[in-house]
């Protein structure tokens, strides 16, 4: 027998290119936030109310990851913000390589903030860096209280943790309590918001918080 | 569930250093997998098998070593090791507890059966 060693991360390829889109970033001043959740619990609607939170105040653009369809990209788009969809076609997570090729779609030396709304999955974006400054993770109140057990090492790996559809939270077996209870149980820095997209309780205090993050010098 | 992607990742690396003429050598790629990396093992390795059935490289298959988090409690000064995510101290409960390793998917060797010994 014979070996060839290779000591090396199994994903580094990904693990380079997400460095270059980093340091791609930091060359613009440019701020970048990868906004992660399941399916349906409010990514998009919270990015909604979140750009009309903030597009006086900064220049915001979208990268949009969906496994099919270019829904999510049309409703950003009537916020007047550059955005541009990523369709994986099936993949479950989005990868260094495809931000890498959608950032030649726009002018990061107009942008001061700048969200990837990744495919909607708690499992399998959690190992791909795409270059970001940091992960929000969506948590919605009818998903149940549990998630952030079942589901660690996203909510281990994000800096902060957004609680949605609070509106709802009277019809649902879920509580607010348990739900942050739970998530500093995996992650006890994470850094916890209450709100709902819907009736725009929270989003003020979201907004200021996200705003605080991007880079002083050019907001 | 990205185990698919995963083991395309490993497969193309086993490409790039056993060159097509040695595909059927390769016998066993040896990866260590953290307990804290997301990835279950038995899926990644039924995926590697599923990419490599039918080419040259289907005599290969995956060696899994588990590789455990350390963690040290700040509070209790307890030493253990984390299987799963959830970050407290089995002592005293403490959550500030600072973990090393465990989190990594790393590739450490790829094992050729020598040409002499294929000829046997």
């Amino acid at each position: 027998m014979s070996v060839i060693t290779i000591e090396r991360k199994v994903l580094e390829k990904n693990d380079v290119i997400a460095a270059a889109n980093r340091a791609r970033f930091a060359n613009h001043g440019l701020t970048v936030v990868n906004l992660v959740s399941s399916p349906g619990a409010g990514k998009t609607t919270l990015l909604e109310r979140t750009i009309e939170g903030l597009r006086d105040r900064m220049n915001v653009g979208v990268i949009e990851g969906d496994v099919h369809t270019d829904l999510d990209a049309q409703r950003v788009a009537r916020y007047g913000v550059p955005v541009v969809q990523i369709v994986t076609n099936g993949g479950c997570h989005l990868e260094a390589k495809l931000v890498a090729d959608a950032l030649e779609r726009l002018d990061l030396a107009a942008l001061n903030l700048l969200v990837i709304e990744n495919v909607g999955n708690l499992v399998c974006p959690a190992n791909y860096d795409l270059g970001e400054a940091m992960k929000v993770v969506v948590l919605s109140t009818t998903e149940g209280d549990d998630k952030p057990l079942k589901y660690p090492t996203m909510f281990r790996n994000a800096s902060a943790l957004v609680v949605n559809k609070i509106d709802l939270l009277p019809y649902v077996n879920a509580e607010i309590q348990a739900i942050r209870r739970n998530a500093r149980l995996t992650n006890p820095g994470l850094t916890i918001f209450e709100t709902s997209a819907t009736t725009g309780a929270g989003m003020p205090v979201w907004c200021d918080w996200l705003a605080a993050k991007v880079i002083p010098a050019h907001a | 569930m990205h185990e698919l992607s995963v083991a395309a990742n490993i497969l193309e690396t086993v490409q790039q250093h056993v060159p097509l003429d040695r595909a059927s050598a390769a016998r066993a790629v040896r990866v260590q997998v953290g307990d804290l990396a997301g990835i279950i093992a038995d899926s990644l390795d039924f995926c590697f098998g599923a990419l490599v059935a039918g080419t040259p490289y289907d005599g290969c298959h995956l060696a899994i070593e588990r590789v455990p988090a350390r963690c040290d409690c700040a509070d209790c000064g307890r030493i253990f090791n984390l299987t799963s995510p959830m970050f407290a101290c089995p002592g005293c409960g403490s959550s500030a507890i600072a973990t090393s390793g465990g989190t990594d998917l790393r590739i450490v060797d790829i094992e050729l059966e020598d040409e002499i010994e294929a000829r046997t």
